[in-house]
């Protein structure tokens, strides 16, 4: 029992630490809360959406800003994608370089949407790893009997 | 209990809500479904605002595919997306007079009074900002309900 009690006090304090440290916001709350017994898997299962649409529009991203004469309307509307479903899951870090990112599409600065591109590619690496652990960590809770 | 008409969007006591919403991004999708189904509605989804219009029964030569038992009771449609946005929509629906009487609710990431204004203006029933919360949607359907 006492190995549950620990596991559990580690999820909630690795769960706090993401809020604390901005990756995550109260939407993903608001997610956690729609989780229920006729959908247990609520929050995994629109992360995991989350996760594939945004490698998709990240691919489609680095596309488009290696093309010669680079489309910034379409860039633009990317970006306004990713920073929807961002908000969405409550993946704050995310959702704000998406802001900076529209920024500069619109004032057509490549050098500036390179920056953002890479920005937004290193935050979705982090919160990637970091849900993947907190769900690890949940699974572990249940596997154990919690 | 009085028969309604064909238009009349008022819902008998013990009818369960059918809400249409619509939406080009996949997780905000799945979270208003989810939302809407939290509050026990019937909830059919649709990603553009064209087959949107065909579920309404709205496209020429389109028979209503949802008959008269799963009327829509109300429509909940996201303003940005490609193509036909939410306002355009909300206008169709406005125009035709099989569903000028179902309320029109808009969804958006941004605040823009003029944007908000227009479509109130137009006959939106609402204006929700995004992200959703289980909280928005209570105050709808409460609406719906009265």
């Amino acid at each position: 029992m006492d190995g549950i009690v620990q596991l559990q006090r580690q999820l909630v304090d690795y769960t706090a630490s993401l809020f604390h440290e901005g990756f995550l916001d109260d939407q993903f709350n608001q997610l956690q809360q729609l989780q229920d017994e006729s959908n247990p898997d609520f929050v995994v299962e629109v992360v995991t959406l989350f996760f594939e649409d945004a490698e998709r529009l990240l691919n489609e991203l680095t596309k488009t800003l290696g093309q010669p004469s680079i489309d910034f309307k379409r860039l633009d509307a990317h970006v306004h994608q990713l920073k929807g479903s961002s908000s969405s899951i409550g993946a704050q870090r995310i959702h704000r370089v998406c802001i900076s990112f529209r920024n500069s599409c619109e004032e057509q600065n490549v050098e500036g949407c390179l920056k953002n591109l890479q920005q937004v590619k290193q935050e979705y690496s982090l919160v990637k790893s970091k849900l993947e652990t907190l769900f690890r960590m949940e699974q572990q809770i249940l596997a154990a009997g919690g | 209990m009085a028969a309604g008409s064909s238009s009349n969007w008022v819902m008998e006591s013990g009818d369960v809500p059918h809400v249409l919403a619509v939406d080009d991004n996949l997780i905000d999708r799945k979270l208003v479904e989810k939302l809407l189904r939290n509050s026990s509605c019937k909830v059919t989804t649709a990603e553009n605002g064209p087959r949107a219009l065909e579920l309404l029964g709205l496209t020429s030569g389109g028979q209503n595919t949802m008959n008269g038992r799963s009327k829509v009771n109300m429509v909940i449609t996201d303003y940005c997306m490609p193509g036909m946005t939410g306002y355009e929509l909300l206008k169709k629906i406005k125009e035709s007079s099989v569903t000028k009487e179902v309320p029109v609710v808009i969804m958006s990431s941004e605040n823009i009074p003029t944007r908000i204004n227009k479509c109130l203006e137009e006959g939106a029933q609402m204006f929700i900002l995004k992200p959703l919360k289980q909280s928005d949607v209570k105050k709808l359907t409460c609406q719906l309900m009265n």
